[in-house]
């Protein structure tokens, strides 16, 4: 009879097998969890924070906190929705173009007369408008999100630029400007971080706990097969789109308040400043594999960093040197350890047993 | 699977939600322009103690820096000037800034400034009001705010050193461009950046003296942007001569512009056909001049600007002076100085710099 034809491995002696067949974490010591790319950020972070405190003269103070704060406000509210698109292999560089041309009508309907409290919900409802025909272009037509959203990072500029001109709008009541940048009352945190603390847990739980985050990392892993497992890979994707979009115009309204100033250039080069803390954050630019913490706690190194070299009077350029080698070593660092145990395992798995007694 | 006609009403029902909620927003009504006060607070009188003209100027003033952009040659050398000030003072210089000349990159600057305790912010500034809210907390922090070469609003500095009146600097721009072309012809502007205030200023006034009887031959085609950019500049010189083949001449009231512009006109079929000013640094332009590309130019000694700056700060921050009209300080070398109303600082006409004269300047 055919099946029993097919040669059953009996050769092979029972102590390899049990070796190689016994899952991973259950050999791994406690500490093993500390070889994540999440831990090993917010190690990280805690280590910059400390040793700037130590060594930079007035880093360690509730102003100084409050300061780097709100420079990492806009960048933190769009790394959110950047890593869910990011996790599921797309990406949207679009994001800082959004930003820009939400200011511009922001500043555009202010002149004309509206009244704020409508102006900022129109605002949010267009960056997600933004972010649909992103998303239109990405699923429906299937192009690939990178060449969409560098087309829709210059058109969305240039339109900013069409509706503000060269001006800027500059009068916003103070009552929403100081707003912007004014703390919580007895702490000198500045109260622009509940929403991005909000946002967080919302992304955070739908990206850990549900099973449309479950649903993101099968489609950055393999797009086929999450479709063939039943997973709406175009649907899903179209959304997260909309929510980058519907993201990035809340920066855009934060940004113009804070600085009250509604300008066509705002956020210029903002997209690379988010996805370089995204990458950070030790989400894989390849989809498929990242954690919310390790991305909130890029954000924070970045600008723990930033704000503590500024204040050790390091030139501009170096700045960006130092970012750019942390965003080199986010990249190759984890794909090394990857292959560096991938090897150990091959080498332990292939080590010939002990013979039995 | 919803059948389609139900998701459609979902999808209704949503919108229509959405909408009745946005204008119940609209007719509650809200903050509006035209009630709103608007602009930025200006801080509450920075303890006006009256002005003591004889106080000395205290040591070891932190006094910094911080122009539109840094690695500019413009700038190098106006702060420059401003560190010789700073040393004959005995206080302590230091200059730092964005590389790229954008609004927002300033804010962070500035508060850092404040949070190191710095005691007088000398700042060219990108856009009038994006870095007033930073400004005013620094002064609310105790640091005087100087601004130069291109001002804020004046309700977040106390003190702005202009370097030549903006009606000075148009005329002078104007008229050399006037004889460089003959009189006839059409001219564009490369300016700096769209929201630059000094930029805006001299476009205007060039505008308002172009109106005149005397320069009504010559006819203004357009303003394009290289954002103190080289290599913007220097392409958008190239998309200028392309779009208008028969200009006669290009005004570039900025030192990166001009030069820029200066070594395309130089290298290409243009040159000598079309005449090039603007305000350049003598050592930018030197070769220039001497090929013929650029008949003559104009500029103050930025290297003046910032000493001038430098000295206003510190007479400011020893309390001389309180900015007010009509107060005068020493600044070192240049003299007495008075403050001019709304609390600008003069620092004089501006210079012409032709074939004969540009090898007696180095800078």
């Amino acid at each position: 009879m055919p099946d029993t034809a097919v040669p059953t491995s009996t050769s092979t002696p029972p102590s390899r097998d049990r070796r190689a067949d016994r899952p991973v974490t259950e050999r791994r010591s406690p500490l093993a969890v500390l070889a994540s790319w999440d831990a090993v950020v917010v190690l990280a972070l805690v280590a910059v924070v400390l040793v700037a405190s130590g060594l930079v003269g007035g880093f360690a103070s509730g102003r100084n906190v409050g300061f780097l704060l709100l420079d990492v406000v806009a960048i933190g509210l769009i790394a959110l929705p950047m890593t869910l698109v990011i996790i599921t292999g797309e990406i949207d560089l679009s994001v800082a173009s959004t930003l820009g041309l939400t200011s511009a009508v922001m500043g555009q309907l202010w002149v004309s007369g509206l009244p704020l409290e409508l102006v900022v919900p129109l605002c949010v409802l267009l960056g997600a408008l933004l972010g649909a025909v992103n998303g239109l272009f990405i699923t429906r037509f299937g192009l690939p999100s990178l060449a969409v959203t560098i087309g829709t990072l210059a058109l969305y500029r240039g339109l900013a630029f069409v509706v503000l001109g060269d001006q800027a709008v500059a009068d916003f009541p103070v009552s929403w400007t100081d707003r912007a940048i004014s703390s919580i009352p007895g702490t000198s945190i500045p109260q622009a971080v509940v929403p991005v603390v909000v946002l967080a847990l919302v992304f955070g739980v739908l990206l850990h706990a549900t099973p449309i985050g479950r649903g993101l990392y099968a489609m950055g892993n393999n797009d086929q097969a999450a479709t063939f497992a039943g997973i709406s890979v175009g649907r899903t994707k179209f959304w997260l789109f909309v929510s980058t979009g519907a993201v990035s115009a809340l920066a855009g309204v934060f940004w113009t308040l804070r600085y009250a100033s509604a300008r066509a250039d705002n956020g210029t080069g903002l997209e690379l400043a988010v996805v370089a803390a995204v990458l950070l954050g030790g989400v894989s630019i390849f989809g498929g594999r990242g954690a919310l913490i390790g991305v909130l706690a890029g954000v924070l190194l970045l600008g723990t960093l930033r704000n503590a070299l500024q204040l050790a009077d390091v030139p501009a350029d170096t700045l960006t040197i130092v970012t750019g080698g942390l965003l080199i070593l986010s990249v190759v660092a984890p794909n090394v350890v990857q292959s560096v145990r991938t090897a150990a395992r091959r080498r332990r798995s292939a080590r010939p047993p002990a013979p039995s007694p | 699977m919803p059948a389609p006609r139900t998701s459609y009403l979902r999808v209704g029902a949503t919108s229509s939600v959405l909408a009745a909620a946005l204008l119940v927003t609209a007719a509650c009504g809200g903050t509006t322009r035209n009630e709103s006060s608007g602009g930025s607070s200006a801080p509450s009188g920075s303890a006006s103690a009256a002005a003591n003209p004889n106080a000395p100027i205290k040591e070891g003033l932190n006094i910094a820096f911080l122009p539109k952009q840094v690695n500019n040659p413009y700038f190098t050398v106006a702060d420059n000037g401003g560190k010789t000030a700073v040393d004959e003072v005995k206080g302590k210089y230091k200059e730092v800034g964005p590389s790229e000349a954008s609004a927002s990159s300033q804010v962070s600057y500035i508060n850092t400034l404040s949070q190191q305790q710095t005691d007088v912010i000398v700042t060219s500034a990108n856009d009038p009001n994006a870095i007033c809210g930073a400004l005013n907390q620094a002064r609310k922090a105790g640091a005087k705010v100087v601004t130069y070469d291109s001002d804020t609003n004046p309700t977040c500095r106390d003190l702005f050193i202009n370097q030549a009146t903006p009606a000075g600097i148009a005329e002078v721009q104007v008229k050399l461009i006037s004889e460089a072309v003959g009189g006839k012809g059409k001219i564009a502007i490369l300016s700096a950046t769209p929201n630059a205030t000094n930029q805006n200023a001299w476009i205007a006034l060039m505008k308002k003296e172009l109106a005149k009887p005397e320069y009504s031959g010559l006819q203004l085609v357009t303003t394009a942007y290289g954002n103190d950019d080289d290599q913007k500049s220097f392409t958008e010189t190239q998309g200028l001569l392309r779009s208008y083949p028969d200009l006669k001449g290009i005004i570039s009231p900025t030192t990166v512009g001009v030069a820029a512009a200066a070594r395309y006109l130089s290298g290409s079929q243009y040159k000598g056909k079309v005449a090039l000013t603007g305000l350049g640094t003598p050592n930018q332009m030197r070769s220039y001049v001497k090929d013929g590309t650029v008949k003559a130019f104009a500029l103050w000694n930025p290297a003046d600007l910032g000493y001038l700056a430098a000295y206003a700060g510190a007479a400011l921050a020893s309390g001389q002076i309180t900015g007010a009209t009509g107060e005068k300080f020493k600044a070192g070398k240049l003299g007495e100085r008075s403050i001019e109303a709304d609390g600008v600082v003069l620092l004089g006409p501006p210079t012409e710099f032709t074939a004969e004269n540009i090898d007696t300047f180095n800078f």
